[in-house]
């Protein structure tokens, strides 16, 4: 068996990283999971959040954010498909508090019902991130 | 015989189409390569979306329960076709051969006693089939201020047709668009959305695939629900890369197409050059002759 898990990080647009890892922990929409080599095979979905990837040879970033998205585990592999990552150390807080901002002015100009959930669910995706930036 | 300045007007006129026309296969060259590019990219997402829902497919317990979006609606009365094409001319059949297929089926489709509806991606589907068919289009979206295609410019089509999908607008949806087969083929591809083709696992078409030795996937949540969420993000997928590949297969089209229109007009060129010299010759011939028996006269 092999001491490493490949991990794979994949967005509509291009193949973002590809990287041998120790460990990576992923946060599954029915809890966060840890994948080590010889994990069982498993399809999960996956809500926003960040995933730690550790032990990661070269210098790649150890910590991206995700918009939700989709995770496959098989033989030593680790495919996640993700529509939105963000390396969380490229995250700026003075942006993010800022977009935040914008947001709340959006909500409160929004009408009852689909824009307003929008907006809302915007601002929880902006939220979380700002929580991972720290 | 025709004069000679007009013809030297038309050798100025042919001579700056022809410029124009190299300009235009020059430009679709390098759009081309980072369409094809995109495109590529945009494969693995795709290929492993497939797989996984192939893999989560074939482990569902019976289809009954599973979402609409993936067993259809129960009826194919209504169809709904999505028509991909270009937001401008100049490349050859690349639009004409689009808006034939969908004429064609829409035909078959109503000769079968089915209702047929439209929704138009791109400017000039839309334009063409709306001469005959206009009462039938139910949607029109055009990209004409995207540069770059992003997912972001598929989301919205897909959230389009899954709204209308659940508000019973349609029960089938098929995708039509120019698939980039090579820089001198394109191929229009007919591909049914809703409900969703499952993929044959032993059929995926995929050099990666991880040979389990039997082993069965654990699902988080349980088939179903996964199903549920991973159909309608396949959509968007489904859609994302129908215009990528119709963005290549644009670019393609209208590089082959100005290069055969630059070789006209080189032919043309050469045509008219040699009208305009045997002309001019024939003026001097005729010119020399009059002075000569002018001559002889006196």
């Amino acid at each position: 068996m092999a001491d490493k898990v490949s991990f794979e990080l994949v967005s509509p647009d291009r193949l973002l990283m590809a990287v041998d890892a120790d460990a990576v922990a992923m946060p599954g929409m029915e809890g966060d999971f840890g994948v080590l080599p010889g994990h069982a095979p498993l399809i999960s979905a996956l809500r926003a959040g960040v995933i730690e990837v550790e032990g990661a040879d070269g210098d790649s970033p150890d910590r991206v954010y995700i918009a939700g998205g989709f995770a496959e585990v098989a033989a030593d592999r680790l495919v996640v498909l993700a529509e939105e990552a963000v390396v969380v150390a490229d995250m700026d807080r003075a942006e993010l508090e800022e977009r935040i901002q914008d947001a709340n002015g959006e909500l409160e100009a929004a009408e009852e019902g689909e824009g307003r959930r929008l907006a809302e669910a915007k601002i929880s995706v902006l939220q979380e991130m700002l929580g991972a930036a720290r | 015989m025709a004069n000679l300045k007009e013809l030297k007007n038309r050798i100025t006129s042919v001579t700056s189409t022809q410029k124009i026309t190299k300009a235009m296969q020059m430009v679709a060259a390098a759009k081309l390569r980072r369409a094809q590019e995109a495109a590529e990219q945009s494969r693995p997402y795709a290929n492993r979306m497939e797989r996984m829902i192939a893999s989560v497919a074939s482990n569902l317990p019976s289809l009954d329960s599973a979402p609409p979006l993936v067993v259809g609606s129960g009826k194919d009365d209504v169809h709904l076709l999505v028509v991909v094409t270009a937001e401008r001319g100049l490349c050859g059949a690349f639009n004409s051969n689009i808006v034939r297929a969908v004429r064609q089926k829409a035909k078959e489709l109503q000769e079968e006693g089915k209702t047929v509806k439209l929704f138009c991606v791109g400017r000039k589907g839309e334009e063409s089939l709306r001469r005959d068919m206009e009462d039938r289009i139910a949607e029109y979206i055009t990209l004409r201020e995207v540069k770059n295609l992003t997912f972001a410019d598929a989301r919205p089509i897909a959230e389009k047709l899954s709204q209308m999908f659940n508000d019973g607008e349609f029960d089938v949806c098929t995708v039509f668009y120019n698939a980039f087969k090579s820089v001198i083929s394109q191929v229009v591809t007919e591909q049914q959305l809703i409900p969703v083709k499952l993929p044959d696992p032993e059929a995926a078409d995929d050099d990666d695939a991880v040979d389990l030795g039997g082993a069965i996937y654990d699902y988080e949540p349980e088939e179903n629900d996964l199903l549920g969420v991973l159909v309608p993000r396949n959509m968007s997928v489904q859609i994302y890369r129908s215009l990528l590949e119709s963005s290549a297969a644009e670019q393609a089209a209208r590089m082959t197409s100005m290069d055969n229109a630059t070789r006209n007009a080189g032919d043309m060129i050469d045509s008219l050059t040699l009208t305009y010299n045997r002309t001019r010759q024939a003026i001097i011939t005729k010119e020399l002759i009059e002075i000569v028996s002018g001559a002889e006269a006196l």
